[in-house]
């Protein structure tokens, strides 16, 4: 298992949507991913789309308008 | 026996590539959803930026769709390949600045090379014949086939008997019995559909997804275009198209002036790539600068900027101009009046 991050800050959905599944598409099932983000849109999206991609979501907060998402990558496919 | 076949649905988010999936994956078809990012895309961005909007869902519409359905979805950044079909599309514009034709044959052409990619077998989409002025009419369709590289590869769910059969009807991939003729602007067809589905909620967006149907946003867009002398843009121009009071005082600079709190943060990250002014006196706005400006032109964006101050009706206000090299000038200015502002300014 190995741990990664991605910085979406700044950025408006659904690019934070398409930063995190881009970089899920490199990682391995096991891995982890900390996505920092400030549009408070990604608190929906990205669990959204961890969930219909069958990743999960281990942790989520939001800090002072600082959105911080930890994704364990599980389900890998087309 | 035969292999499980594969589409991919072009998913906007609203009811129509919703039910035109359904009615495929009824049928047994492996299916996920596409769904593409030009920047242009209402989805989500206004929602997120305006803090009167707060209550509205953030929600991504095509997310939710898929969640909905059952199925993966893949979002693709297309921001790049797409500046092509906006600044010189082949068909022209709608009655803004919208090629719908072109951007459907694109987004066909693009979900195409997907499915040769990744080994699927054809395309579906939620396209009605009629239903759209530009893009959906009966002699535009072959268009789109022809034009996206796709061929008889395109599945329209909804209006298929109302199209010659494509391949995955011949080769018995699809009933086309338990495909649809719907046609016309009317929306009951669908509503009816999706009640046999059982679906009950579904995204309705007024006026479109797309900004490039926005007279406003289309007018900024070929303000942009006509002030740099050059049909272009990057994301972050047409990002600001989207927010705030954009005035036009003199040729060669506009202002962005933000409206509310929300988009005076979303305009805070930009901040730093240009001049920028704010009240210092009273509350207010924080406004850019786009052009290359004199003094006197920026005393005239100061007195713009306290008339959307809070100080507006007050003699003087003072204001800090933030210059791109990182020096800060404090100036008091006295605050215009709404009829010092013609309304050519606005754009």
């Amino acid at each position: 298992m190995s741990e990664y991050h991605l910085d979406a800050r700044n950025i408006l959905c659904p690019l934070p949507v398409i930063r995190t599944q881009n970089a899920v598409q490199n990682l391995q099932k096991g891995d982890r991913l900390t996505v920092i983000c400030t549009d408070p849109g990604a608190l929906h999206d990205i669990p959204t789309w961890s969930r219909i991609n069958g990743h999960r979501i281990l942790e989520m907060k939001n800090d002072n308008k600082l959105i911080t998402i930890i994704i364990e990558v599980e389900g890998l496919g087309s | 026996m035969a292999s499980q076949r594969k589409a991919i649905a072009l998913i906007s988010g609203g009811l129509d590539s919703m039910l035109a999936a359904k009615v495929v994956l009824e049928q047994g078809i492996h299916v996920e959803g596409i769904n593409f990012f030009t920047g242009f895309c209402v989805e989500g961005h206004t929602h997120a930026i305006r803090k009167q909007d707060k209550a509205k869902p953030k929600r991504n519409n095509a997310l939710w769709v898929a969640e909905q359905l059952g199925i993966k979805l893949h979002i693709v950044d297309v921001i790049e390949p797409y500046k092509t079909v906006v600044i010189n599309p082949r068909h022209g514009y709608g009655a803004n600045l919208n090629p719908c034709l072109d951007c459907k044959s694109f987004m066909v052409g693009k979900a195409y090379e997907w499915i040769q990619q990744h080994g699927f077998d054809f395309i579906i989409t939620g396209e009605v014949m009629g239903q759209r002025p530009m893009s959906q009419l009966k002699h535009v369709m072959p268009v789109v086939q022809r034009e996206s590289g796709a061929g008889d590869l395109l599945v329209r769910p909804l209006c298929a008997k109302k199209l010659p059969p494509t391949l995955p009807e011949r080769e018995g991939w699809l009933d086309r019995g338990k495909l649809f003729d719907f046609s016309g602007r009317s929306r009951k067809p669908q509503m009816a559909l999706a009640e046999k589905f059982g679906i009950t909620e579904y995204a309705q967006p007024a006026g479109g997804c797309c900004f490039l149907t926005d007279a406003y946003y289309a007018k900024k867009l070929a303000d942009l275009w006509q002030s740099r002398g050059s049909r272009d843009y990057e994301l972050d121009d047409i990002m600001l198209l989207k927010v705030g009071r954009h005035l036009r005082p003199r040729p060669h600079f506009k202002l962005i002036i933000s409206r509310e709190e929300g988009e005076t943060n979303f305009l805070e990250g930009y901040r730093r790539s240009f001049t920028h002014l704010r009240t210092l006196s009273h509350g207010g706005p924080l406004a850019l600068v786009d052009g290359e400006t004199s003094h006197d032109d920026l005393v005239l964006t100061a007195q713009l900027v306290a008339r959307y101050s809070q100080g507006r009706d007050t003699g003087q206000v003072d204001v800090a101009i933030h210059h791109k090299n990182g020096e800060i000038e404090q100036i008091s200015v006295t605050p215009l009046k709404p009829d010092e502002i013609p309304e050519d300014w606005h754009i």
